[in-house]
């Protein structure tokens, strides 16, 4: 799709009428959002809602079977250039990091921004400094990943998708696999990067990071979208049974 | 907050006396308890007697020196029927006076594995195409002959040890490349590509090496057009390329099986396309892992160099072999074959210990520094 198609220029994902199937399953079932540049959305949901699956649709980690997904602009569909456009525009966090270990933390962050945007190496790795500043583990940057601790590994699978100056940040709950200690460390990189502007889109049970900077927070189960709204609204208005229920239980104890 | 709200942790106390140090190595190592103490006693009886009288054959008794077999008369080990015969098992049928070619093909191939294998050489990035590319071409023109003004020597007369390591490098040198294309070959999404792959590797892995060098050697001639012929050399050379990739490619396959789907995906998710995550993220990590199958698989590979005896080419145990039968040198066929394998032991042992300082080398897991 060309650039012309996309009706407003400030939307930088627009899902409409999704459906995804594995084999007979139904996993997202007429799934429609649209992202605005500089929007930070907090996906919640049970687990096997399909919320997951959603966000990787986003960057065709997963392939939906009908309606459309634009990023950037561009259509999604089996055309490679498309994808591989949308993924060099759109940046992932895991919830098991997955930095690659046989290179240092510095090579991990250059690794992308030198094999697929050319540039020299020696801007890549200032660039990969500063963003090792900002989540702020300049001093492991000659370390190997199995070094660091889960709080430091996924600071810097941060920096390594920032590394490619993405318009859109995708996080698949990102303080899942962490300790207790070390979830904290990651949500105030969190917390900073949606200060600055990025357009976010998180995938995450923590509710206090959706109440502090989410714009709007979406509630997903058996593959919907259940409730959509302001956080405020959400946790202390809940307009469906289902999100009353979730919240109750994710909240009360 | 008062001094004794402080959390201080207790100093650390060094082991107890004898569970460090020589003493404590032995007592947890060979006595730790009275099996153990037996096991180590029953090992050490075995050792020493088995070990003394091959001392006393080799070495004790030995003869090292002398003009030929009535030296060895008296018994115990004739080492110079060896020393006699040193050029022969190294350098085979070669034309005497042109050996020196031989000599410059082996000391450049043992500079170039030298400068590969050792870590802190320089200009890595242009020595390996360099290396690929230049020692066979410099081995088939020094060796062949042919151009520069060098005599022919024809590959039939290429034997011994000589024979043993070309065949053997160049093996090495291209099973490992193909083993690794068919290995992603038959992970691939598309059908027709996993179909042949699958086929090949199939069908060399399940045929015999033995059958392979006489297909290469009788059959082959027969489907090639009048008057096109190579020879039995480069025959041999092929076969075994073709049926150590196919093995190679399951070790490979081995792996590549074992990096963790979250890799490949944040690959994706950074943009890098299916070479660049392959050549960059996937095959660096699974190599590593099957470090010790591709070791395993090359030392395999130079001892199965010695089957080529069956299509007539003479690899250096061919050769001890035939000069055992020599009636110059009665009853030195214990003292060939110990040579033979100590030549072979000393080249595989040498590939295993390499490996192992690779594996050290690459490992990046848990290690704190």
């Amino acid at each position: 799709m060309s650039e012309s198609a996309q009706p407003k220029p400030d939307v930088v994902i627009e899902i409409a009428a999704m459906n995804k199937w594995y084999g007979p399953f139904h996993v997202l079932k007429d799934i429609s959002l649209r992202v605005r540049r500089g929007e930070r959305i907090v996906v919640c949901g049970p687990s096997g809602s399909g919320k997951s699956t959603m966000i990787r649709c986003i960057n065709r980690l997963e392939e939906h079977q009908s309606g459309d997904i634009v990023v950037d602009g561009v259509t999604l569909n089996e055309d490679l250039k498309n994808i591989e456009h949308v993924r060099r525009e759109v940046g992932m966090v895991f919830q098991h990091f997955n930095l690659f270990p046989h290179l240092t933390v510095l090579e991990n962050c250059c690794l992308a921004p030198m094999w697929v945007r050319k540039t020299p190496r020696a801007e890549a790795e200032a660039a990969a400094m500063t963003y090792l500043e900002r989540v702020k583990i300049p001093d492991q940057a000659l370390k190997y990943p199995g070094q660091l601790s889960g709080g430091q590994q996924q600071r810097v699978a941060i920096a390594r998708s920032l590394c490619m100056n993405p318009r859109v940040m995708l996080f698949d709950e990102p303080t899942s696999a962490l300790d207790p200690e070390m979830i904290k460390e990651v949500l105030d990189v969190m917390v900073e990067l949606a200060e600055e502007g990025m357009t976010m889109l998180c995938v995450t049970h923590e509710m206090g990071f959706a109440r502090k900077v989410a714009d709007r927070v979406i509630f997903m189960d058996a593959g919907q979208i259940v409730e959509e709204n302001e956080p405020e609204e959400f946790f202390s208005h809940p307009k469906s049974d289902r999100t009353r229920l979730f919240l109750s239980q994710i909240l009360e104890h | 907050m008062a001094e004794s709200d402080v959390f201080v942790p207790k100093p650390s106390l060094p082991p107890p006396s004898g569970s460090v140090g020589v003493a404590g190595w032995m007592r947890a190592n060979l006595f730790a308890g009275p099996f153990n103490t037996a096991l180590t006693l029953v090992a050490l009886w075995l050792l020493v007697s088995g070990l003394v009288p091959l001392f006393d054959w080799a070495v004790l008794r030995g003869h090292f020196s002398g003009g030929d077999a009535q030296a060895c008369r008296s018994g115990g080990a004739c080492w110079l029927f060896v020393g006699e015969r040193f050029r022969f098992f190294i350098y085979g049928f070669y034309p005497a006076g042109q050996v020196w070619r031989v000599n410059i093909v082996l000391a450049v191939t043992a500079a170039a594995i030298g400068a590969l294998a050792w870590p802190r050489t320089p200009g890595k990035r242009f020595l390996v195409p360099a290396a690929i590319v230049g020692v066979p071409a410099l081995t088939l023109a020094l060796m062949h002959g042919g151009v520069f003004g060098l005599p022919v020597v024809a590959t039939d007369q290429w034997s011994g040890l000589t024979l043993t390591l070309v065949l053997s490098v160049v093996g090495i040198v291209m099973a490992l490349p193909f083993g690794i294309v068919l290995a992603l070959g038959r992970r691939s999404k598309m059908m027709a590509v996993r179909t042949l792959c699958i086929l090949f590797i199939e069908v060399w892995r399940g045929v015999p090496l033995i059958s392979v060098l006489f297909m290469a050697s009788v059959m082959l001639p027969l489907f090639l057009p009048e008057g096109v012929q190579f020879s039995k050399v480069l025959r041999a050379m092929i076969g075994i390329v073709m049926f150590e990739s196919a093995y190679m490619a399951e070790v490979v396959r081995g792996g590549l099986q074992a990096i963790p789907r979250g890799q490949f995906e944040a690959a994706a998710a950074l943009g890098l396309g299916y070479w660049r995550t392959m050549g960059l993220v996937v095959l660096p990590q699974a190599l590593k892992l099957v470090i010790p199958g591709i070791v395993n698989t090359f030392i395999a590979l130079f001892k199965d160099t010695t089957l080529v005896l069956i299509i007539g080419l003479f690899d250096v145990l061919a050769t001890v072999h035939a000069t055992i039968v020599d009636p110059a040198w009665p009853a030195i066929a214990i003292e060939g074959y110990l040579f033979a394998a100590l030549v072979f032991w000393v080249f595989c042992f040498g590939m295993s210990r390499y490996s192992q300082a690779l594996e050290r080398k690459l490992h990046t897991g848990h290690k704190r520094n």
